[in-house]
């Protein structure tokens, strides 16, 4: 069964007197399960697409259905319920609260699901080792790296196990050592937790893990293909 | 600790100077609150025992329409029976009975038109400080002494002193001509010159003989224990004046309508600059928590992206104010209550007090009195509407759009 199911979608966006063009009559179908990269130059609707999957904003016309979720019928609240109890999301940059330390990062959004105190202080622990951050629990995002940061980033992203990842550009900011880690972590939790990636990128080092490579150009999917993925080594 | 106070309390921390800023502010105003409450609540209650000790009381019995117009046939029959009676039901002796006429008071040298006074020698020093205030000659012996007792002032103007005698005329209860003679047997300084200029007293048997009260008079006074007690016992007083539905209690708030003005109208500008200060204390919390809540637009988008929803994030600034307030108000507090403890010890003046000191029978240094009230009202007023300041930046979460917010800088 599909995972997701885009119809049809169209947003613009007005910028002065221009009206851009986000997307363009776009459809897709990704698998539960699978491990998808979107592509293409810059300006060409990635995040766009990828925050309308999100429930982030939302399309002028088009429909989506994220598992049995009429996306593109819900409110403010449930959109916010969705994502809070559904979606993991890894932003570009920026993601973590800085007040916060790496811990208390992942344990506050798991704070708002609503989950037990106990609960959450054993599987952030537990998460955020193996994201390789252990004895780094402790530490506030400014006292970690960029690649670090990231790694706390997607811990909180799949802390609760939800059945979607959406990342946006998750390696811009780091090396290649550290991306390699990063892309590694990302199939491995893939594989062994079934967990749905939608990974918008131009990193081609990125796209070399994806089993499904959707190019977009101006908004729109210009190619569409599966590829072999590497596999990780427990 | 949970994580969102754990957040309130860092977040606070990030712009150090700006938090302490707004908490100094926050201390500054609850420190003259404290004080200026404190001295203000004092000084009403210095203003209004010192007024009614003097002679008015905390209440009296009249007959109706006395207050209105004292004439001198709005009396009450057979008062000291009454008053008796008062003093045996309430259990009390700070009860008196008065009577006032108006009469011509000559010396050799002089006259004046004066309002006499006659009361009871052994009941009035327990409801009056003038008894207490003699400082030539002395109280009245008995209640039907051919004595009287005047003010400083008058005895000054008159150009009398101790022994001297004063010839009164004036007219009786029925309106007949009322004449006599009285030594002057003391004289008191009480310091306020209106009282000190036309207060004479005689004892009240010698009064009623000379005016044809025929054992009448024209009230009685009384004191309860505290003034906070006032209007119990002001109720059972009304109980005991059922039978006679001619006579009214009146409390100092009614006998003295001018001191209740005077109060209100204090109350009313010093409020008007409270409410100045308290507003410009709530400006600058508005302006903190705007700023902060702006510049951390990408931040709340980010949480927002997440799932969480705004409610969450508005309580998260509410609660950061919260804290900043809670540490304005303890400080301040602190602060208030030394600084006003130690001027209630040393005291406390300034310029134009003497005025004011002179008119409501106040010493001329002012020693605040702390109390839960003066301590916590002003703070906790500034507490609240820094919380209300908060709200605008709060209900601004409401309007973010995450993805916007993420791509603000
Ligand atoms: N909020 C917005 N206001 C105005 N224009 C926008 C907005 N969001 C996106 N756009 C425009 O829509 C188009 C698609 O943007 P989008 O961010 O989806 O591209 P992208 O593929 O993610 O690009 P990049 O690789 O640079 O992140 C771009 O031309 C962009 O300028
Ligand atoms: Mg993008």
């Amino acid at each position: 069964m599909s995972s997701i199911v885009c119809k049809d979608l169209c947003k613009t966006f007005q910028q002065g007197e221009e009206i851009i063009t986000g997307l363009d009559h776009v459809s897709i179908e990704i698998d539960a399960g699978d491990f998808v990269c979107l592509s293409g130059p810059s300006g060409s609707g990635k995040t766009t697409l990828l925050n309308a999957m999100g429930g982030l904003d939302t399309p002028d016309s088009g429909r989506i259905r994220v598992g049995n979720t009429q996306v593109d019928e819900l409110g403010k609240g449930p959109l916010a319920d969705m994502r809070l109890h559904k979606i993991g999301f890894v932003f570009q940059a920026y993601n973590l609260i800085p007040v916060l330390t790496a811990r208390e990062n992942v344990e506050f959004v798991m704070q708002v699901r609503g989950e037990p105190a106990q609960e959450r202080s054993q599987r952030s622990h537990q998460i955020l080792k193996e994201v390789g951050l252990e004895g780094m629990e402790d530490r506030r995002p400014a006292q970690l790296s960029g690649g670090q940061q990231q790694r706390v980033a997607v811990a909180r992203a799949i802390v609760s196990k939800p059945t979607l990842v959406l990342a946006d550009e998750p390696t811009a900011n780091l090396d290649s050592v550290t991306a390699g880690q990063l892309m590694d972590l990302f199939v491995e939790l893939n594989q062994n937790h079934n967990i749905t990636f939608v990974i918008a990128t131009h990193d081609t080092r990125v796209m070399a893990y994806a089993r499904r490579l959707i190019k977009m150009r101006d908004g729109k999917i210009i190619s569409d293909e599966k590829q072999q993925q590497p596999q990780i080594e427990d | 600790m949970t994580i969102t106070l754990r957040m309130a309390w860092r977040n606070l921390w990030r712009h150090k100077r700006r938090t302490w800023l707004t908490v100094g502010a926050m201390v500054f105003s609850n420190l003259i609150l404290v004080f200026s409450i404190s001295l203000q609540l004092g000084s009403y209650r210095m203003m209004i025992d010192n007024t009614l000790k003097s002679y008015t009381g905390h209440m009296q019995i009249q007959r109706e329409g006395y207050n209105d117009e004292p004439k001198m046939r709005s009396s009450i029959d057979a008062i000291i029976p009454l008053a008796d009676k008062v003093r045996k039901q309430l259990g009390s002796d700070t009860v008196a009975a008065r009577g006032v006429a108006f009469a011509m008071t000559s010396s050799e040298e002089r006259s004046y038109g004066l309002q006499i006074v006659g009361v009871e020698p052994e009941f009035e020093p327990n409801v009056s400080t003038l008894p207490g205030l003699i400082t030539k000659g002395s109280y009245f012996e008995h209640s039907n002494a051919e004595e009287i007792i005047i003010g400083s002032v008058l005895a000054r103007n008159l150009r009398v002193g101790i022994g001297d005698e004063l010839t009164l005329l004036g007219s009786g209860h029925d309106g007949s001509f009322a004449a006599g003679i009285a030594i002057v047997g003391g004289i008191f300084e009480s310091g306020i010159a209106e009282i000190d200029r036309s207060m004479a007293q005689l004892p009240i048997g010698y009064f009623q003989n000379l005016f044809g009260m025929d054992g009448r008079g024209h009230n009685i006074v009384i004191n309860a224990p505290e003034l906070s007690q006032l209007s119990s016992v002001q109720h059972a007083v009304n109980n005991i004046l059922t039978a006679n539905d001619r006579l009214v209690v009146l409390d100092w708030e009614q006998l003295q309508p001018g001191l209740k003005q005077a109060i209100q109208a204090d109350f009313t500008s010093a409020w008007f600059m409270y409410g100045v200060l308290i507003v410009l204390v709530a400006f600058s919390v508005l302006n903190t928590q705007l700023m902060s809540v702006l510049e951390r637009t990408r931040e709340f988008g980010v949480m927002m992206a997440l799932g969480v929803k705004p409610a969450r994030l508005g309580s998260l600034v509410i609660t950061e104010t919260f804290v900043m307030s809670g540490l304005g108000l303890a400080i301040g507090a602190v602060l208030g209550i030394a600084m006003t403890y130690y001027l209630s010890i040393v005291g406390f003046s300034y310029p134009g007090m003497d005025q004011m000191a002179e008119r409501f029978n106040l010493p001329d240094r002012m020693y605040p009195s702390l109390s839960l009230l003066s301590i916590m009202l002003g703070p906790s007023i500034v507490f609240l509407f820094s919380l209300l300041a908060s709200i605008y930046p709060a209900i601004r979460l409401f309007f973010l759009q995450p993805v916007a917010a993420m791509r603000a800088v």
